[in-house]
């Protein structure tokens, strides 16, 4: 029995450490979705189902399917700008991929909050871009690109590209290149090869890399406050609302349980996918080397 | 019998890859329904000529002749060439069945006609149970089945065989090889195969090349390559052989030690050219009579029963290394020897090759 004791002893801080701030946070959280707003802010501690109801009101609603909208575009965008930066870097010469990959996640090393600063200096009425359109002979009046839904969503991508191409560069850079040779071989052409062979064997990185954006996305609050101009386009600025500027925290606190209930679907979703698709791509990396 | 039809033809094919040069000016006739097989050692540029073949590369020189066309520079799906990878590269998303039609897909035949041709030769390659499953549920050698089959399916003018039994191990090599040959002669189709084995060689192909260093040192029967090898290289990597250094005279080799081995002596070797004679362990008799051409004695220094027949290492005052003597068990049963004994070996002038050192 010395296994099991030992392995649960190596557990016990991860495990005290998400009790303590993970999932009693969350409980506390969950607590207060099931009470009544006070009148004056403040929490009146009678059970009420009403929160939830709220959530499915049309107007919040409605910021719920705005919100996934914008965090499926994200999504979409960066997996398509990922996955062909990530392949492009799986068929570089197998010295320069470590320093490739390197440059890919450099941004993450600069604080997510200057980061979207600097898209404010890019896409300002007189900033960057304006400047470099005058610059090229352009009189007319200046793009109006900050706080528009367009600039949240470039900044999105911007900031979790990094994710999708390393999760697609993994099983990109594992797959046997001969698998894709005998495709052409057996009279496939290049299109059809990568849709019929290289893109079935490489679906759970784009799926790992879009369920992290879409999560990401959904939820998030700083991008569309600043990106976006403070008008809440999305869910995570009307719960940041909820808690601090409206004080109804039992209506915010639905409103984030909502939230997290509909993450836990994509990543569900994701696990299932992933465990399918382990099996085969075990056998896709190969087996003789020549 | 009409002379075979030639199918393919490798007209001064060269390939470097930056300044490396992996294929030097290769020129090969091979000819209709043949087992053909590259042979040679890692880095003699066999894998680059077959996938050249297969059009996974580009000759830098030279012309790639499929029936009298030249295909050096038609893609790889636009060929009537198939390779089955010594990886095997099964789609490993595919059932077994589904690997073998993707081919025919392509070929956009209808539907009722790729069934029928794929079961056909699941039938013919022993798959037919295996067909829903997936690569990973399979062994080895079934593996090996579904990448012939799948290449087979398309019925191709020419079907590559990067090592094919490479990944198997040697007692299903012995009987995979066997097999290979039935299946090339039931489907009629001509097969290249490339190998690093030697043996492997002997026993399957028609004909073979040897390469080395990019260059094609012979190509013959395996049976004119065995007994009468191009050069010292070709002498030495096929199968095994003894050495005897020295300098070439009129009639044979002078060895150091001042003896003389009588053979044909080439050509292009003039009289005191560095020289190396050369016999097969097969072709030495122990007890030589005194007619024999050549005779040396020596020690007997290990023995090595191998059942049907008995290996001794015999040294002799000829060359550095330990002459190599294979007899039958039925001789060595008559004269029986042991470690430590003083023999004689003889062995005729016929069997005798000599190359230039």
């Amino acid at each position: 029995m010395t296994q099991p004791s030992r392995s649960s002893l190596l557990m016990a801080p991860a495990l005290a450490w998400l009790t303590a701030l993970m999932v009693v946070p969350c409980a506390l959280v969950l607590a207060l979705a099931f009470f009544r707003r006070g009148t004056y802010g403040g929490v009146e501690y009678t059970f009420t189902l009403e929160n939830f109801g709220l959530v499915f009101d049309p107007l919040y609603a409605g910021i719920f399917l705005n919100s996934a909208r914008i965090a499926g575009t994200a999504t979409l965008i960066a997996v398509i700008i990922g996955y062909a930066a990530a392949y492009a870097i799986a068929a570089a010469p197998r010295r320069l991929q470590p320093v490739l990959l390197f440059f890919a996640v450099l941004p993450f090393w600069s604080n997510y909050l200057i980061r979207t600063y600097a898209w404010i200096v890019l896409l300002n009425r007189e900033g960057l871009i304006t400047q470099l359109l005058r610059w090229f002979g352009y009189t007319g009046e200046p793009p109006s690109m900050l706080y528009t839904e367009g600039a949240v969503i470039a900044g999105l991508v911007y900031n979790y590209l990094p994710f999708v191409i390393l999760a697609c560069y993994a099983p990109l850079s594992r797959l046997n290149p001969e698998l894709a040779e005998a495709s052409r071989d057996l009279g496939a052409s290049a299109v059809t090869t990568f849709r019929r062979v290289v893109l079935p064997l490489t679906v759970p990185g784009i799926a790992a890399g879009a369920v992290f954006v879409f999560v990401l996305s959904i939820g998030n609050f700083v991008t569309p406050a600043l990106l976006g101009g403070g008008r809440f386009q999305m869910i995570g600025n009307l719960v940041y609302d909820q808690f601090l500027t409206a004080n109804d925290w039992p209506f915010g606190a639905a409103l984030a349980m909502a939230l997290i209930a509909i993450m836990l679907l994509v990543l569900m979703a994701q696990a299932l996918l992933a465990d399918r698709a382990a099996g085969r791509a075990a056998e896709a990396r190969g087996g003789a080397d020549g | 019998m009409s002379e075979p039809r030639t199918l393919l033809q490798i007209d001064h094919v060269s390939k470097n890859f930056g300044r490396v040069t992996a294929v030097d000016g290769i020129s090969l006739d091979i000819r209709e329904n043949e087992f053909f097989a590259l042979l040679g050692p890692s880095g003699c540029g066999k894998t680059t000529l077959l996938r050249m073949l297969a059009g996974f590369e580009t000759p830098n020189d030279g012309r790639i002749l499929l029936d009298g066309r030249d295909i050096a520079r038609t893609p790889p799906n636009k060929r009537p060439v198939n390779l089955m990878f010594q990886s095997y590269a099964l789609f490993p998303h595919m059932s077994v069945r589904a690997n073998v039609s993707y081919g025919l897909e392509m070929e956009r035949l209808p539907a009722a006609e790729i069934r029928a041709r794929v079961d056909a030769i699941l039938a013919t390659t022993e798959l037919v149970p295996f067909a829903d499953r997936k690569p990973e549920q399979l062994s080895g050698g079934q593996k090996q089945r579904v990448a012939l089959a799948r290449a087979l399916v398309k019925r191709p003018r020419l079907l590559l065989l990067d090592e094919p039994l490479g990944a198997l191990d040697k007692k299903l090599r012995g009987a995979m090889q066997l097999e290979l040959k039935r299946l090339q002669h039931e489907v009629g189709i001509t097969f290249v195969i490339v190998t690093h084995d030697q043996e492997e060689s002997l026993v399957m192909a028609d004909r073979m090349a040897v390469l080395k260093d990019g260059r094609l040192l012979q190509c013959d029967t395996p049976h004119a390559v065995y007994e009468y090898p191009a050069d010292r290289f070709v002498a030495d990597f096929i199968g095994v052989m003894n050495f005897v250094p020295g300098k070439a005279t009129a009639d044979g080799v002078l060895a150091a030690n001042g003896a003389r081995i009588t053979g044909k002596v080439p050509t292009m070797l003039s009289p005191g050219a560095a020289a190396v004679a050369s016999v097969r362990p097969e072709r030495i008799r122990l007890f030589p009579s005194v007619e024999t051409a050549n005779r040396i004695a020596g020690t007997v220094e290990a023995l090595a029963y191998q059942g049907l027949d008995l290996q001794l290492h015999v040294r002799t005052a000829l060359s550095p290394k330990p002459f190599l003597v294979r007899v039958t068990a039925d001789a060595a049963d008559r004269r029986p020897v042991s470690a430590g004994d003083t023999i004689e070996l003889g062995w005729d002038a016929a069997d005798v090759r000599i190359f230039k050192d």
